[in-house]
C-alpha cells in the first residue's frame, strides 16, 4: 500500500488535514503526528526531503506556512511523492485560487474530496487536475 | 422531551464555519478544549435530532473534531454516521460515508448495519454515489463485508463509467487483502482492464498488481508480457514508476527476464526527463540488472549526476542508489569516492549518515587507514552527534570479526588514542573495551598500547571530561598491567596519582590505584632482582624482538635470534625448573637470589634513590585515601600502603645499615615482591563465551544434584559470612592432602615470620572470623571468608584451599579421600584451565571464528564486577589447574595450535607471532602465578590492617606536592 498517510500541518505544527489510509486509533495518531512534526519541522531548506521514521519513509514539502507530509512504504519512489504533492498543492490552487492554509480549514471536508479522487487505499489514481476537480465542481453546482 | 433538541436549538445550531471561527478565537489549550467540550455538548445533543440536516450538521462538526483534534467519536456516534449514509440526499449521505472512513476501523460492530446500504449504493446509477461506497468498503472492509460485498464490487470492474472501473479495481486490492480467494474469481477481470483499460483505469491496475506483487511476485508472472507492453508504450511516467517495480520484482524471480527488460529500461533511462522515473530505472538496473554491464554503467552515470546536483534530495538519492550498487560492485563507490567523502559534511544529517555508511562499506585492509583519517578529520569538524556516529562506525567496522580489517595494530591503537582527545567523543565504553581487548589478544600491540595509555594519562586535561573517563580507565589497566613495556614507570606512576584524578569516578579511581599498584611492584622488582626480571621478560614474550625499550631499561641480551622451537625447548625447561623450585621448597630461589642481588645494577632507571622516591610519593599521594569512604579506594589503596610499608621495613636496613644486613634485607624484600609481583605478570586472555561448556564432566559429578549436604560441610565450620568462601574446609582434610601444597607452607611460613606475627595479631582481634580448631600450623590452618585479612604468605595455602574447595563441591558425596579424588579435579581444572586458552588463541588468530567474548580472568580487568561470586568462581576454576594441569596440557596445546596456524591466513602475521610463542610458556606461567595471584587478593588485608599503624607515621608527611607534570 504506497501510501499510509497524508498529513498537513502549519508552521506551528497544528495538523490542518490528516488522512490515514491504514486504521491507527487516535492515541497511536496523535503520537505518530507528534513525532513527524518533531522531526521534520526542524529541518531547513538545505536539507533533504526525505526522512526515515519507523517503518515509513516521510517524503515532505514546505508551501508557504503548510508542510504536506506523505508516509509512504519503503519502496516508494520519493521524487514521485514529492512529484504527488506538487499536483495536490496545484489541484487545490486551481480549486481555491491561490490557496492558503485557512481554505483548507474552512473546506476541509473538500479538501479530503479531492485527495479521495486522487488516491484511493494508498494508491495514487488519478493525476489529472481536471478529472479530480470534476466530482467536486458538479457538486457545487447541485447545492 | 429533554434530550431532543427543540426547534430553537436546530434555527441557531452552530454551523461547521462558526465551529472553527470559534476554535480560531481561543487561545491553544486550555481555553481551546474548553470551547471544544462546550461544543461536543451541543453536537450530542444536536446528532439525536430527527431532523436529517441538524444531525449531519452536528456530525460534520464532530468529524472536524475527530481528525483534527482527536476527539473519539466512533464509541457514540457511529449508529448516527451510517444513518446518514441512507439518507436520500447526497450531500448528507456524503457527510456520512466521510465520517464512517475518518473514524471507523474494520472491527467495528455497526459495520454489520451498514452492508445493506453499501450494497444499495454499489447499485445506485450514480456514480459518485457508487464512488462513496467503494471508498467506504475500501477503508472499512472486513472478512464479512467482503464475502458479502465482493460479487457486487466485480461487477463494477467491468462498468462502463471509467470513473467507477478504476475505483472498483483499487477497492478489489483491499478485499483481496482479507479474503484472498477472490483473486481468482477477478483475476481475468483485472488483466483485461491492464491490456485496454484507459488511462485512470490502467493506472489503478497497474497499482493493484504491483501490490500483489510485493505481496506474491509468482502471481504476476504470467503477465511479464502485459507488463512489458506497459513497459513499452505507456507516456503516464507514475505508471511507468509502478511497472518497473513489478519487473524488479519478477527479475529476482525469473532472470531470463533481465535480457528482454534491459534495452526500454535503459531508453527511458536516457530519455525520460522526469527524474523520478529516471532515478526508478537507476534503482531496476542496480538492483537486478547489475550483469548487463552497459546498464550498470549508464546507472552509475546518472548516480553521479545525482550526487553533484545541488538539489538535496537528488544527493540523498544518488547515495541511496549507490549504497545500493555497492552490495554488488564495490568500483561504483569507489569512483565516486570524492562526492561520497564531500557530502560528509553536508548540511543535512540524513545524507551525512548515508555517506557515513557508503564511506564504511568502501573499508578494506588496505584503505582502513586513510578512511579512518579521513573520518577522523571529518569527526572533528562536525556536530556533536555526527561526530559520535562517525566514531561509532569506525569502532564497529575495525572491531568487527576480532578486527578482521586491521593489520596495522600500532596505528589502529593510536587512533583510538587520537578518538578520545576527540572534543565531542561519548564513545568512551567502546573504546574501553576495544583497548583492553586488544590488549589482551594482541601481544605485539602491548608496548604501544602502553605508549598510548601513558600519554592518555599524563594530559591532566582529559580527567575533567567525565565521558572519557572510561578510555582513561583502560589506560591505566593497560599500563599497570603492561608496566614491563613503559619506558618510564616513574612517569606512569606520577600519572596515575596527580591530584586531579580526585575527578574520576570512585570505580575508575580504584582501577587506577590498582595500576599504582602493578607499577610501584614492577619497580621495585626491577629495582631488588633485575636478573630475574630480565628472565621473566624474555621468557614470558618468547624473545621476539619487538622490546627494545625494555632491553635498553633492563640492559639485557634479548635473545631475539633464538627460534621459536628452541624457546619452545627452553620455556619447557624453564617450566621444569620453576616447578622443582616450587617443590622444593623456596630454598633454591633464595639462594639464587642472594647471589643475583651482588650482582650490580646494570640499569640506570631503577636506583636506590629513584625508589625511594617513588615510595616517598606513592605515599604521599595514597595515604590521605586510606580513609575513603569508597571500599574499592580504601582498599585497595590500603593493598599499596601496605606494601610500602613493608617495602619500607626492609630497604632501608639496606641502604642505612649497609654491609651485614644487605643480604638479608634484601632476600625478605625481594621475597615479597617476587610473590607480588607474580601474582601480576600472568597473563589475562580473552575466553570464549562458550568454553565453559566445553569442560568435560568429571564422573561421578552430577550438576543438577541437589546441594542439600552442603550444610554439612559447612555445619563444621562457624563462619558467620556465607559467600563461596566460607565454605571453607574440614580440618581433618588438611593431612589428606597432596604433599605438594604442605612443603610450601612450611618454606612460606618459615619465611614470613612477620607476617605470621602480624596475622597472629590480627586475629586476637578478630577472632570471630577465624576457625575454631587451632592447628600446629597456624597459617595453613585458618580459612578467611572472602573478605577478610589475610597475608601473602598463606598465598600456597589458599590455592590450597581452593583446590580442596572446588573439590568438595564438586564432589559432594566422595568420601574425603583426596589422593583418589585429585586426579579428577585435576582433569576438569584442565579442561577449565586449559582448554579455553587454547581456544582463545585460535580464535584471536583465525577470523572465522568469531563471537569470542573477552572475560576478563582477574578482577582488576572490569573493578565492578569485582565482587561477584562470578569472579570468585572463575579463580577457584583456574587455581585448580595450578600444578597438576601443565604437563598434561602441554601436549594437546601444542596439537591444537598447529591445527589452527594451518587455518591461518598470511595477513595476519603478528597474530602468528603471538599465538606460537605464548601457548605452552603460559601455561607454564598460569600454573605459578594463578595461585599466586589468588594469594595476592588477600594480602590487601594484612595491608590495611597495618595501614592503621601507619596513619600515626604519615600525619606527619608535608604537603602534598603537586605531581603534575
Amino acid at each position: 500500500m504506497g501510501i499510509r498517510f497524508i498529513l498537513m500541518v502549519n508552521k506551528q505544527g497544528q495538523t490542518r488535514l490528516a488522512q490515514y489510509y491504514e486504521y491507527l486509533t487516535i492515541e497511536q495518531r496523535r503520537a505518530l503526528e507528534g513525532e513527524i512534526v518533531r522531526k521534520c519541522l526542524a529541518r531547513n531548506e538545505q536539507q533533504c526531503s526525505f526522512v526515515e521514521h519507523r517503518n515509513y519513509k516521510i517524503v515532505y514539502r514546505r508551501y508557504a506556512s503548510l508542510f504536506f507530509l506523505v508516509g509512504v512504504d519503503n519502496e516508494e519512489n520519493e521524487l514521485a511523492i514529492l512529484e504527488f504533492i506538487h499536483l495536490l498543492v496545484e489541484t487545490m490552487d486551481r480549486h481555491f485560487g491561490n490557496v492558503c492554509e485557512l481554505d483548507i480549514m474552512f473546506h476541509l471536508e473538500k479538501a479530503h474530496f479531492m485527495l479521495e479522487e486522487m488516491v484511493m487505499n494508498g494508491c495514487i489514481v488519478e493525476t489529472s487536475k481536471s478529472n479530480i476537480l470534476g466530482p467536486i465542481q458538479l457538486m457545487d453546482k447541485a447545492s | 422531551m429533554p434530550s431532543t433538541p427543540s426547534l430553537m436549538d436546530t434555527l441557531f445550531q452552530r454551523s461547521l464555519e462558526d465551529l472553527i471561527k470559534g476554535l480560531r478565537l481561543h487561545n491553544p489549550g486550555p481555553p481551546t478544549s474548553n470551547f471544544i467540550e462546550k461544543n461536543i455538548q451541543e453536537i450530542k445533543k444536536e446528532i439525536k435530532s430527527t431532523d436529517l440536516n441538524t444531525k449531519s450538521i452536528a456530525l460534520q462538526k464532530l468529524t472536524y473534531l475527530h481528525s483534527i483534534y482527536s476527539i473519539n467519536m466512533s464509541n457514540w456516534a457511529s449508529f448516527h454516521a451510517i444513518e446518514l449514509t441512507s439518507s436520500p440526499f447526497f450531500g448528507h449521505k456524503k457527510i456520512g460515508y466521510l465520517a464512517v472512513t475518518m473514524s471507523f476501523c474494520d472491527t467495528n460492530e455497526v459495520l454489520l448495519l451498514m452492508v445493506n446500504q453499501l450494497r444499495k449504493d454499489l447499485g445506485s446509477p450514480c456514480e459518485f454515489e457508487v464512488s462513496l461506497a467503494l471508498e467506504t468498503i475500501g477503508i472499512v472492509i472486513n472478512q464479512e463485508l467482503a464475502v458479502n460485498l465482493i460479487d457486487h464490487v466485480f461487477v463494477l470492474i467491468s462498468s462502463s463509467k471509467s470513473f467507477v472501473r478504476k475505483k472498483a479495481i483499487v477497492t478489489l486490492l483491499r478485499v483481496f487483502e482479507v479474503y484472498p480467494d477472490g483473486i481468482k474469481v477477478c483475476f481475468k477481470r483485472l488483466v483485461e482492464n491492464l491490456e485496454n483499460g484507459d488511462g485512470g483505469c490502467l493506472s489503478a491496475s497497474v497499482g493493484v498488481f504491483c501490490e500483489l506483487a510485493m505481496r506474491d511476485v509468482k502471481l504476476c508472472l504470467p503477465l511479464a508480457p502485459e507488463f512489458y507492453k506497459v513497459l513499452v508504450e505507456c507516456r503516464n511516467n507514475w505508471v511507468l514508476i509502478k511497472v518497473l517495480k513489478v519487473f524488479g520484482k519478477l527479475a529476482e524471480l525469473e532472470p531470463r527476464l533481465g535480457k528482454k527488460l534491459v534495452e526500454p529500461v535503459c531508453e527511458h533511462l536516457r530519455s525520460n526527463g522526469a527524474k523520478s522515473v529516471v532515478f526508478e530505472c537507476v534503482r531496476t538496473i542496480v538492483s537486478c540488472l547489475s550483469e548487463f554491464e552497459y546498464a550498470l554503467k549508464l546507472a552509475v552515470e546518472k548516480i553521479r549526476e545525482f550526487l553533484v546536483d545541488d538539489d538535496p534530495n537528488l544527493k540523498y538519492l544518488g547515495l541511496q542508489g549507490l549504497s545500493i550498487v555497492s552490495r554488488k560492485c564495490l568500483w561504483a563507490v569507489v569512483e565516486n569516492k570524492d562526492a561520497v567523502i564531500k557530502s560528509l559534511s553536508d548540511a543535512d544529517v540524513n545524507i551525512k549518515s548515508e555517506a557515513l555508511r557508503l564511506v564504511m562499506a568502501m573499508v578494506s585492509e588496505d584503505n582502513v587507514t586513510e578512511i579512518c583519517k579521513v573520518l577522523i578529520s571529518y569527526a572533528i569538524k562536525s556536530d556533536p552527534e555526527f561526530c559520535n556516529e562517525i566514531l561509532a562506525a569506525i569502532l564497529l567496522n575495525c572491531g568487527s570479526n576480532v578486527y578482521e580489517l586491521i593489520i596495522d595494530f600500532d596505528w589502529y591503537v593510536s587512533l583510538l588514542g587520537e578518538m578520545a582527545r576527540i572534543q565531542h567523543c561519548q564513545k568512551g565504553e567502546e573504546i574501553e573495551n576495544q583497548l583492553i581487548d586488544i590488549g589482551m589478544r594482541v601481544k605485539d600491540v602491548r608496548p604501544e598500547l602502553v605508549r598510548v595509555g601513558r600519554d592518555l594519562l599524563i594530559d591532566p586535561a582529559l580527567l575533567g571530561n567525565p565521558f572519557i573517563h572510561r578510555i582513561l580507565s583502560a589506560a591505566a589497566w593497560l599500563c599497570g598491567e603492561y608496566v614491563q613495556f613503559s619506558k618510564n614507570p616513574f612517569e606512569v606512576m606520577e600519572a596515575l596519582l596527580q591530584p586531579r584524578t580526585n575527578l574520576l569516578p570512585a570505580s575508575i579511581r580504584a582501577v587506577y590505584i590498582h595500576s599504582a599498584l602493578k607499577v610501584l611492584s614492577f619497580c621495585l622488582h626491577s629495582y631488588l632482582l633485575p636478573n630475574e626480571t630480565d628472565s621473566y621478560w624474555v621468557d614470558s614474550d618468547s624473545g621476539e624482538a619487538y622490546l627494545p625499550s625494555e632491553s635498553e631499561i633492563l640492559g639485557t641480551s634479548n635473545p631475539s635470534a633464538v627460534k621459536v622451537d628452541q624457546i619452545y625447548e627452553q620455556r619447557d625447561l624453564s617450566l621444569e625448573e620453576r616447578r622443582s623450585s616450587i617443590e622444593n621448597g623456596l630454598n633454591t630461589n633464595v639462594a639464587h637470589e642472594q647471589s643475583s642481588s651482588s650482582v650490580p645494577l646494570k640499569q640506570d632507571l631503577f636506583t636506590e634513590q629513584s625508589i625511594k622516591n617513588l615510595l616517598a610519593l606513592v605515599e604521599t599521594a595514597l595515604q590521605p585515601l586510606s580513609g575513603s569512604h569508597e571500599v574499592e579506594i580504601q582498599e585497595r589503596v590500603c593493598n599499596v600502603l601496605g606494601l610500602i610499608e613493608m617495602m619500607q621495613g626492609e630497604l632501608p636496613n639496606s641502604v642505612v645499615q649497609g654491609g651485614e644486613n644487605i643480604e638479608m634485607g634484601e632476600s625478605k624484600a625481594s621475597d615479597i615482591i617476587r610473590v607480588v609481583h607474580d601474582a601480576f605478570s600472568e597473563d589475562l586472555g580473552p575466553i570464549s563465551s562458550s568454553s565453559q561448556e566445553r569442560v568435560p564432566l568429571p564422573d561421578g559429578l552430577l550438576l543438577e544434584e541437589n546441594l542439600d549436604n552442603l550444610d554439612k560441610i559447612c555445619g563444621e565450620i562457624e563462619l558467620p559470612m556465607s559467600t563461596s568462601f566460607s565454605l571453607g574446609r574440614p580440618a581433618s582434610d588438611e593431612h589428606d592432602t597432596g604433599s605438594l601444597f604442605n612443603n610450601h607452607d612450611k618454606d612460606e611460613s618459615e619465611l614470613s615470620k612477620e607476617s605470621t606475627s602480624l596475622l597472629t595479631e590480627h586475629r586476637k582481634r578478630h577472632g570471630l572470623y577465624y576457625l575454631s580448631s587451632d592447628k600446629k600450623e597456624v597459617v595453613s590452618d585458618y580459612y578467611p571468608p572472602a573478605n577478610e585479612p589475610k597475608t601473602q604468605s598463606n598465598d600456597n595455602d589458599v590455592t590450597e584451599d581452593l583446590v580442596k574447595l572446588t573439590e568438595q563441591s564438586f564432589l559432594p558425596k566422595k568420601k574425603p579421600n583426596q589422593v583418589k579424588a585429585r586426579p579428577k579435579v585435576v582433569k576438569l581444572d584442565e579442561g577449565d584451565g586449559g582448554i579455553p586458552s587454547v581456544i582463545k588463541k585460535t580464535e584471536s588468530t583465525d577470523n572465522a571464528i568469531s563471537g569470542a567474548v573477552p572475560i576478563p580472568l582477574s578482577q582488576e580487568v572490569i573493578p565492578s564486577d569485582k565482587l561477584s561470586s562470578n569472579v570468585k568462581g572463575k579463580e577457584k576454576l583456574h587455581i585448580g589447574q595450578s600444578f597438576e594441569s601443565n604437563e598434561h596440557t602441554a601436549n594437546v596445546d601444542n596439537s591444537e595450535l598447529d591445527t589452527s596456524r594451518s587455518k591461518r591466513s598470511k595477513k595476519h602475521k603478528e597474530r602468528k607471532h603471538r599465538s606460537s610463542g605464548k601457548t605452552a610458556e603460559e601455561r607454564d606461567k598460569n600454573g605459578v602465578e594463578d595461585k599466586q595471584k589468588s594469594g595476592h587478593h588477600h594480602t590487601r588485608h594484612k595491608a590495611r590492617h597495618r595501614a592503621d599503624a601507619d596513619l600515626k607515621v604519615v600525619a606527619q608527611t608535608p604537603v602534598i606536592p603537586d605531581f603534575l607534570l
